[in-house]
């Protein structure tokens, strides 16, 4: 049986913000399954009394005094924008929030 | 027939949680150098790592964990020996990252509590507020809505971005369920953002004005048949701005609930957004497809491990309980219960606090800020203390107290005040508002008035003296009520040999 | 002058017998003429580099004390930043993009005075092993034009080879410095993980990922190292300790008594027979040259792969999610009719290749509720165990060795559509990130049957890359005495256009 369906891929793909056509989402299911395959190795290879490592180097209270430093310009900050109005960012617009 | 909010609570039990997010003050941002000024250009703030630029990479501000801290030890909460950030995914166009970074399952500040006050028809009651976590995250942008007819986000053409805000640290203050509320959820719910504010403002941690963002309330509420034992579903009311609307949103949403279930229609687990005109709530995002966030640690931060010894410093440095200020005051101040709840309630307590630092008698300050200002500001939807400052009623109470005003001429200057006139002196100065405090002009006065009233000064000359006070009256109508009334007393039982 | 090491550079342009300006001009000429078949740059800044070596020059003549390396030019990975001058990291989704800030690397590097060429190209966002991943058109490998040069910095790894540049800067999430420098018969260090700053790096898989050194030499590398490794408050994950003293070790050329530990587990069934001839040879070097070689077992390592793969495209699937066209970067569909997130679904369809969507969705699915601990969690306490290995056998051994690769460069398309094979290439240098050690990828000779460039693997214990470099530097005089020449100079001419 696949590990993954089309349309759970389908729904990734939404959680991803990233459009798909149907051919693609089959393409990728296919793949994702032969991958989930291989990968689904490091289930169960670690006991219940193993801690996981988020970091390989061990270190911890790395912080900066609160102090303030000179931003960007907003020429500078806006130099990348795709659209901008004066000087905010320009974007399409907005839906789901007030 | 719809429901109102009594109707309501008979048949239904309400349940509230708590949700506040609190903007720091600190210096520089949660996670980069630049500064927190409010109101600053758009965009000027910004720097790759608030952008959310490629390559960019976040560095926890110090400050911001001792506030943190320092918020949780004054909730009663237990400092976590390890915490940590963790992303919580989702995308939004005024959220750089496209994460925010926050905590998850590893919160800086747990299980703490806040015992609030309230006033309920048995007497003040005591409500404990059990807080749940006290985490660390940061601030989006802000966008605005151009074009589309009401410019509200629905039939917005496009949004302008300002990332100013973007990064800013907050602290998350979540309650867990408040058990018992019932009908007193809403003023419970005041009362502890109140309460919360308090201390927060006592800790010098926030700017907590509600009216700008830096103090954020959202009401969890949810409604259930009474003695049914089962939790409703909960809606999230968010964009409360003010202490007031809390209460209004958490009672309207009770309202909108019931209503619903009478109808034989179901909540929906949702985000609602208070609308300050009308009172009540409007839908904003449904959380029926439940946004899957995918927290995962921070990679690029590390762990905040607290030292014991620091937090017992911390500890030890914590000013002076709200509750337990209250309660100073009003001793000292000699003030009933009633009065002192009223003040609190009226959230004047510090306004007439500082009036008396000032010199002014703790009773006449009260009365001043409760009764005429907070008429007038209620007139005008205001905040009092924003009519007027604490030192000019300080001052026309010392005028009083000299004989220079008497109550009424003070209360036009409070007026002239208000409405721009200038200081109180000023106002005096125009108006003409001087006390008629000289003598001859008095007795003129006082002639008259025991001339127009034989009768009574025969029955003041034979010893009755309550009777005065008619022809004190008199005088006062015939100076135009700017003479002072214990100089006209005095003038006249002296003429009539009672002196 | 191009065919030279960077310490030879350095030393000509200290003695003045070659100008900063000749020798960038001379790699802008060599560039020009093989790199229409190489395609190792994206990006020539030659305003930039000149001036930096007109800069440097100058200051040499008038006396001032500059950094041995300075004038000397360099090829920078199109994954860190520079300000202004583009840094796409191979994807369409930041074409045109000039950022307006300096990575770290590239600070210390214009401190020194390096004179930056240009940018290198990758595998997208760094994801890939044959740089066959760009949206920029593939790099090809100087020893054979029809092989990958190794990935994602396939690029870097090609102008060594290539002699565009003697000095380039690669970064490893995977093996991404080793691999290529193995393919392509260069040397690539991949530091301990904090070594050097990742500001400005832009992120693939953030708890992975490392820039570090590539050159022609071990010398060389440990040169570079040193300019671009140290202290950075903008990392919080920046290691605050003093850089190691790269350069002397590299220089030392003294093994003796040393322990070095084969692991076991990083060779046989499907390693390609010249490569482990060629890795056998030299571990006869190390012996003639005084070392004890003892064989290591690390068990875990047989579930590295399997981790990383579930590790980085989880951290990458968040990290790439700022490319939303909001800010930066291309925006595809925004004609006044469709809101910001249709405008979000549509640019990230066209502005991530295929490699890049599979991993965003296999992170995303590996995160998501529900599926978190099974995948990502799992993920994360196999990496604790392969960091008990390193630790076990870090204590029997100074250092560990194996073959970077289990084969020489394959061919262009040959793995394109086949994932899971792409995948395995890189089994011998990812249980390295996943316990943020150092490691170092130097030519141990070419293999028999096919002629390409074969990689030999040092693995140091973290924050301990100086033994990498004394190993290496060791091994590599052993075995260029041995072959009378280095490797480099062995690789085919190049048509010049
Ligand atoms: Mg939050
Ligand atoms: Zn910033």
């Amino acid at each position: 049986m696949a590990a993954i369906s089309r349309d759970e891929v389908a729904h990734l793909a939404r959680l991803a913000r990233i459009e798909m056509t149907d051919a693609e989402l089959d393409h990728l299911a296919s793949e994702m399954d032969l991958i989930l395959e291989s990968v689904s190795r490091v289930q169960g290879v670690a006991g219940a009394d193993i801690p996981p490592t988020s970091h390989a180097i061990a270190m911890q209270n790395v912080m900066r005094p609160d102090a303030v430093v000179p931003s960007l310009t907003p020429e500078e900050s806006l130099s990348g924008a795709p659209a901008r109005e004066e000087d905010r960012f320009k974007v399409p617009q907005i839906l789901g929030e007030e | 027939m719809a429901l109102n909010y009594d109707q309501a609570l008979e048949k239904y039990e309400p349940t509230l949680g708590l949700e506040v997010h609190v903007e720091l003050n600190t210096l520089s941002k949660m996670f980069c150098g630049c500064a927190t000024d409010f109101g600053a250009s758009p965009n000027t703030q910004t720097c790759p790592v608030c952008l959310g630029l490629p390559g960019s990479l976040p560095v926890v501000n110090a400050k911001a964990v001792e506030s943190s801290i320092r918020i949780g030890l004054a909730l009663n909460c237990s400092i976590t020996p390890f915490s940590r950030f963790a992303r919580k995914n989702y995308f939004y166009p005024d959220m750089p990252k496209n994460f925010q970074t926050s905590q998850y399952d590893e919160p800086i500040c747990v299980n703490g509590y806040l015992d609030v006050t309230i006033e309920t028809e048995e007497g003040p009651k005591v409500y404990r507020v059990d807080i749940e976590r006290v985490h660390m995250e940061e601030d989006t942008g802000k966008s605005l809505h151009v074009g589309g007819a009401t410019g509200r986000i629905h039939g917005a053409e496009h949004s302008l971005l300002d990332y100013n805000r973007a990064g800013i640290p907050l602290v998350e203050i979540v309650t867990r369920i408040i058990p018992g509320t019932d009908k007193y959820a809403p003023e419970v719910a005041r009362a502890y953002v109140a309460e919360l504010r308090d201390i927060l403002r006592s800790l010098g941690v926030s700017d907590v004005k509600m009216e700008q963002g830096s103090l954020r309330c959202d009401a969890n509420v949810s409604i259930s048949p009474r003695n049914s034992g089962v939790l409703g579903t909960r809606s999230e009311t968010k964009n409360v701005n003010s202490l007031r609307s809390v209460e209004r949103a958490v009672r309207g949403e009770i309202i909108r609930q019931a209503n619903r279930l009478e109808a034989g229609e179901r909540i929906v687990q949702e985000t609602r957004h208070f609308q300050e005109e009308s009172g009540e709530t409007r839908s904003g995002r449904s959380k029926e497809t439940a946004e899957d966030y995918r927290y995962f640690p921070e990679p690029d931060l590390l762990p905040i491990v607290a030292d014991p010894a620091w937090v017992e410093e911390l500890r030890a440095a914590l000013p002076e309980k709200p509750s337990i200020r209250r309660k100073k005051l009003q001793e000292a101040w000699g003030v009933p219960d009633k009065e002192m709840a009223a003040m609190v309630n009226a959230e004047l307590l510090d306004t007439v606090e500082e009036t008396v630092a000032l010199g002014a008698e703790p009773t006449k300050a009260r009365s001043w800020w409760l009764g005429e200002v907070s008429r007038l500001a209620n007139e005008k939807s205001v905040a009092p203390t924003s009519l007027i400052q604490p030192s000019e009623i300080a001052e026309i109470i010392s005028l009083i107290a000299s004989g220079e005003l008497t109550d009424k001429l003070a209360r036009q200057v409070v007026e002239g005040v208000i409405n721009g006139e200038g200081n109180p002196r000023m106002v005096i100065e125009k108006r003409g508002l001087k006390v008629v405090s000289d003598d001859s002009a008095l007795m003129a006065a006082i002639e008259a008035a025991i001339a127009s009233q034989p009768d009574t000064a025969e029955r003041i000359r034979g010893g009755n003296i309550p009777a005065a006070g008619a022809l004190i009256g008199a005088v006062m109508k015939a100076t135009g009520g700017q003479a002072d009334a214990a100089k006209v007393r005095e003038l006249l039982l002296k003429h009539l040999g009672q002196g | 002058m191009i065919h030279q090491s960077a310490a030879q550079m350095s030393a000509d342009l200290a003695a003045g017998s070659v100008t900063a300006v000749e020798l960038a001009n001379a790699h802008f000429d060599r560039i020009a003429a093989v790199d229409g078949d190489v395609h190792a740059f994206l990006h020539i800044d030659r305003e930039g580099a000149l001036a930096q070596a007109s800069a440097v020059d100058a200051s040499r003549k008038a006396g001032e004390k500059v950094h041995p390396l300075a004038g000397v030019p360099l090829a920078l990975k199109d994954v860190l930043t520079q300000k202004g001058v583009p840094t796409t990291c191979g994807s369409k989704m930041l074409e045109g993009w000039r950022p307006p800030y300096d990575s770290t690397v590239v600070t210390n590097l214009k401190k020194a005075g390096v004179v930056i060429l240009g940018k290198t190209n990758m595998d997208e966002f760094a994801m890939g092993s044959s740089t066959e991943n760009s949206a920029y058109g593939a790099t090809r490998n100087p020893w054979d034009l029809s092989r990958i040069p190794g990935g994602s910095g396939g690029g870097s790894s090609a102008a060594l080879a290539a002699f565009e540049a003697p000095l380039a800067i690669g970064t490893d999430t995977g093996g991404s410095i080793r691999q290529p420098a193995a393919v392509t018969g260069t040397v690539g260090v991949k530091p301990t993980y904090g070594a050097v700053s990742r500001y400005g790096l832009v992120a693939f898989s953030s708890s992975l990922d490392q820039a570090g050194p590539c050159a022609r030499t071990v010398l060389d590398t440990a040169m570079l190292h040193e300019v671009i490794a140290g202290y950075d408050p903008k990392d919080s994950t920046s290691i605050n300790a003093p850089v190691g003293k790269m350069v002397d070790a590299a220089k030392k050329l003294d093994i003796k008594g040393m322990k070095i530990g084969v692991v076991k587990e990083l060779s046989g069934d499907g390693y390609q027979a010249g490569v482990l001839t060629r890795f056998n040879e030299a571990l006869e070097a190390l012996v003639s040259a005084g070392a004890e070689i003892v064989e290591v077992s690390t068990p875990s390592f047989e579930y590295a792969l399997a981790a990383y793969y579930l590790i980085a495209p989880s951290e990458a699937s968040s990290n790439l999610a700022r490319f939303d066209s909001m800010r930066y970067g291309i925006r595809v569909g925004d004609d006044g009719s469709r809101s910001a997130e249709e405008v979000m679904n549509m640019t990230r369809e066209v502005g991530f290749g295929r490699e890049v969507k599979r991993r965003i969705i296999l992170g995303t699915y590996a995160l998501s509720s529900g599926y978190y601990d099974a995948y990502y969690g799992s993920a994360q306490k196999v990496r604790t165990l392969i960091k008990r290995d390193y630790e076990a056998a870090f204590a029997k051994v100074d250092v560990l060795v194996s073959p970077t690769c289990p084969t020489t460069a394959f061919k262009i398309g040959e793995k394109s559509d086949d994932p899971v094979a792409m995948y395995l290439n890189d089994v011998c240098t990812i249980p390295v990130n996943l316990a943020g050690i150092g490691s170092m990828s130097l030519p141990c000779g070419l293999a028999p049957e096919d002629g390409l460039p074969v990689g030999f693997q040092i693995m140091s214990p973290a924050m301990k890359d100086e033994l990498m470099y004394q190993v290496g530097g060791t091994l590599e005089a052993a075995l260029e005495s041995s072959w009378s020449k280095p490797l480099y100079a062995s690789a085919p001419e190049l048509a010049v256009k």
